[in-house]
Order: structure tokens, then C-alpha cells, then sequence
């Protein structure tokens, strides 16, 4: 590992000025640490925000807002989170270990990295670890990156299941400087893989916010094995019927892009339509018209499509 | 090479030190404090060998810096007993004959107790299926985990 200077940030300016002088922010460590024992990440300084005020708190309009440095265990436990949101409860809890759940935090686990194999080990090329140097994912090891929105510089997903919650929740997240909808915050490859999101250089996620709860929401987490391992497919829904008919309807979708996958054009199909679970599946049709399977994951497809019906019909 | 002093109580004792930042929790309680309880598996955080209690909750010493837990509370395997006497999960490992060769034990056993605390605080039955998803950092290579599950179950009820 390379060596670095370490500091604790006092408060949220302190960090964003060590930040602005090249500092890189330290939450829970989970990925970040693990990448620097990799040499994927290679920081000269690290400030540790993980202490900064981590408050669940009640807003004015009944919605919630979430203190980026509020672990992800403590989240996923909060009463309120799994009476009002469960799909953030549960997708929390569907994601990592225990362990790693009680250092996870809310803001570093919007930021943490793709586990793409070409990424994570140092020598091989990655256009999103060295801009410019190739991705033999596309013709390599793949079963498990995008269908969706990805370019050819890069195929890789995104990893938090956290994520793809909030998406569907229609989460802000604020950070010291702006508001940015969370659907707004990660960005799909294009030819800049390296940036996974658009925050600027230093600036510093304090809070996530969540609007107050609009339907019934869950979160199903499609893998290779029963706990502890990253989505293949993963759905995130809020649905609300009346009358037999769709009022309202959110789904998003993790392990298909570069980014959580909110599934706009699935929703405009069923609004108003019939809640019935060929209608579900068609407008999940709808949405994968556009998917763009690789070699070896053109079974996404078929598991995202399923996954989608399954968890409208259970929430209707 | 960056170094910086770090006091950490563990086990009860207060223990100050000045450490390479690189550091980890773990290597800090190896290397520096003499307790190898905490065993180094895959030092990724994939196998939960590492597993510590870190202010009374579980965590992958292997991924936590040691100069982060600045007056930090630190339990290990070897916090665990009192007065010469087993703890009740530790005694419950034996009882149901919990491992083969050992070596993931410790870290079974730390992150049991913090398991145990989480369910007790959300209100979460303690059951096999629970036990078997909420324990799914602590890998077995022995494949002891036909023991593990009843050990703590054992001690929950």
C-alpha cells in the first residue's frame, strides 16, 4: 500500500478544504481500504469523515434525511426506515456482510466502486482505473456487467444495492455544496468511465434525503448465491394500485449498468394501466427493448423481466 | 513513512501506540499487541476471520485503519472469558463441536455476539435461516457451519 498522511476532519468545511487540497475522503474504509491494499486506489492523503454527525432526522414535509456518515447497518435497523421505506431496509440488508454493514457508510456506499475483475487487479488494462489503457471485459470475463447503457469503453455495474433502493424512493442527495436527484447523481460510462459520478473534485455528500413515502415498496436482489454476494439482477419498486389500475409506480433496477437503472419508460407504460402481471411484464419488455446483452449475459434479460413482475405482483 | 499515535482500549486496557498510517486494526492487535486471537484469512474483509467487536459492534478488523479508532473500544477472542470462565457462546462452540481446524473461530465467534446484538435490537427472531444469512461474512473452510448455526443458537434462547 502506498504510504499516506491521515487526518480526522473536524467538521464539514475542514474536510472540504483538506479535500480541496487533494485529500480523499475516508468513510466506513470498506472499499476504499481495499482498494488501496489492491493499488487500484493510491491516495497521498485521506481524511476521515466518517465521524462527522451521523443523525437520522424527520423533515418538515415527513420525509427523512440521512446523515451520509449514518452506517448502513444503523439505517437498515432505524424503525422509521423499515416501517415507511422497506425497500431501503431491505436492500441494505441484502447488501455485504454484517461486518461490513456496521462500517459501511450511507455516503461511501453511494461512492463505492464497480468489483469488475479487470478493475480491481492493478496490472490488467481498465479505461476506469487507467483512462485510455483498454477494456477486455467486453470480450472477456462479463457474466456478470451491464445490458444497459454501457459504451465501448466501458461494461462495468454499479454495485450498491443501497443505491438502486434510493433510486426508486426518488432520494436527493445533498451534498456541502448542491441538491442532486439521486437518479442524477451516478452517470453512465460514455468515453469518461473513470468518473462514476458527477460530483466535483472534493465535493463532500452530508446528507441523503428521502421524500415522504408514496406506496408500498420492496427490493429483490437476484444472486448466485443466498447472502453475501453482489446482484446479478436486482429490483427496487414502489407501487401504489387503485382500483385494479396503477396510480403510481417507481421501479429501479441494480447489476444491469453503470449506474442504478431507473426504469422510466416501464413507468409510463403501467401508469394508469391494468395491475395485472402481463401488463407488468410487458412494460417490463418495454424497458429491456433497449438492453444490449454481451456474449455471456443475455440471461439478465430474462431474470430482470421476471424479477420486475414478481415484485409488482407482490406489491399489488 | 507517515506515522501517527493512536490510543485504542482494548480488551480494557488502554493501549497507546504510534503506528505506520498503513496499519490496520488487525495487524495493529497482531503485531503490535501480541494478540494473535484475531486471525488474517483473506485481508479483503471476505472471510470475517478478522471479525473484532469495535465499540461493541462487529467489524472486519482488516479493513478498519488503526489510526481511525482513535479512543475506539476494542473486544477480541481474548476479552471474552471472566474470571477464568468461558464465555457462554465460547463454551457453546465446544459443546456442539463448532469447528475443525479453528482458525475462522474466533471470528465466528466475536461476530455471533455483535449478530446477536443486532437481532435483539431490531426485534429479529433468531432462527437457522436468519443465523445462516446474518453470519454469511464468517466463511467455514472446514464446512463446520452444520455446528456453528446450532452453537449459536444454543446460546440465544
Amino acid at each position: 500500500m502506498r504510504e499516506f498522511a491521515y487526518e480526522r476532519a473536524s467538521g464539514v468545511s475542514a474536510a472540504v478544504a483538506a479535500a480541496e487540497q487533494g485529500a480523499t475522503f475516508l468513510g466506513g474504509g470498506t472499499n476504499l481500504v481495499d482498494l488501496m491494499k489492491l493499488g487500484v486506489a493510491k491516495p497521498e492523503r485521506l481524511v476521515d469523515v466518517s465521524r462527522l454527525p451521523a443523525d437520522i432526522e424527520e423533515l418538515p414535509d415527513g420525509g427523512l434525511r440521512i446523515g451520509a456518515a449514518v452506517r448502513n447497518n444503523d439505517l437498515a435497523a432505524d424503525p422509521r426506515v423499515r416501517l415507511t421505506y422497506p425497500a431501503l431496509s431491505h436492500a441494505l440488508l441484502a447488501g455485504a456482510s454484517g461486518q461490513l454493514r456496521n462500517l459501511a457508510t450511507t455516503g461511501g456506499n453511494l461512492l463505492q466502486r464497480t468489483r469488475c475483475h479487470y478493475f480491481m487487479v492493478s496490472t490488467l488494462p481498465c479505461n476506469k482505473r487507467a483512462p485510455g489503457s483498454g477494456c477486455p471485459a467486453r470480450e472477456g470475463i462479463h457474466d456478470n456487467h451491464a445490458i444497459l447503457g454501457w459504451s465501448e469503453a466501458c461494461v462495468a455495474t454499479h454495485p450498491s444495492d443501497m443505491s438502486v433502493a434510493l433510486a426508486a424512493l426518488d432520494a436527493t442527495v445533498v451534498t456541502h455544496a448542491r441538491r442532486i436527484p439521486l437518479v442524477d447523481l451516478h452517470r453512465l460510462p460514455g468515453s469518461e468511465p473513470e468518473r462514476d459520478t458527477i460530483l466535483e473534485p472534493g465535493e463532500l455528500i452530508v446528507a441523503v434525503e428521502l421524500p415522504p413515502a408514496h406506496g408500498r415498496s420492496t427490493y429483490r436482489k437476484v444472486r448466485d448465491r443466498a447472502s453475501f454476494a453482489f446482484a446479478l439482477v436486482s429490483v427496487a419498486a414502489v407501487l401504489r394500485v387503485e382500483d385494479g389500475a396503477v396510480a403510481d409506480v417507481a421501479v429501479a433496477l441494480g447489476g444491469v449498468a453503470h449506474k442504478p437503472w431507473r426504469a422510466s419508460r416501464l413507468e409510463s407504460e403501467l401508469r394508469g394501466g391494468p395491475a395485472t402481471r402481463a401488463s407488468y411484464e410487458a412494460a417490463a419488455d418495454a424497458e429491456l427493448a433497449e438492453a444490449r446483452p454481451l456474449r455471456d449475459n443475455a440471461y439478465k434479460v430474462e431474470i430482470a423481466k421476471r424479477a420486475i413482475a414478481t415484485v409488482l405482483e407482490e406489491l399489488s | 513513512m507517515p506515522t501517527a499515535d493512536v490510543t485504542l482500549v482494548v480488551n480494557g486496557a488502554r493501549a497507546a501506540l504510534t503506528l505506520d498510517t498503513r496499519t490496520t486494526l488487525l495487524d495493529a492487535l497482531r503485531e503490535h499487541l501480541g494478540l494473535t486471537g484475531s486471525k488474517k484469512g483473506c485481508d479483503h474483509g471476505q472471510c470475517g476471520a478478522c471479525t473484532v467487536l469495535l465499540d461493541g459492534r462487529r467489524v472486519n478488523s482488516c479493513l478498519v485503519l488503526a489510526v481511525a479508532c482513535e479512543d475506539a473500544e476494542v473486544t477480541t477472542i481474548e476479552g471474552l472469558a471472566r474470571n477464568g470462565e468461558l464465555h457462554p457462546l465460547q463454551q457453546s462452540f465446544i459443546e456442539h463441536d463448532a469447528f475443525q481446524c479453528g482458525y475462522c473461530t474466533p471470528g465466528q465467534i466475536c461476530s455471533a455476539l455483535g449478530m446477536l446484538d443486532e437481532l435483539r435490537a431490531e426485534g429479529a427472531p433468531v432462527d437457522e435461516h436468519t443465523v445462516r444469512d446474518r453470519m454469511s461474512g464468517n466463511i467455514c473452510r472446514c464446512g463446520a457451519y452444520v455446528n456453528i448455526v446450532p452453537a449459536i443458537l444454543g446460546v440465544s434462547s
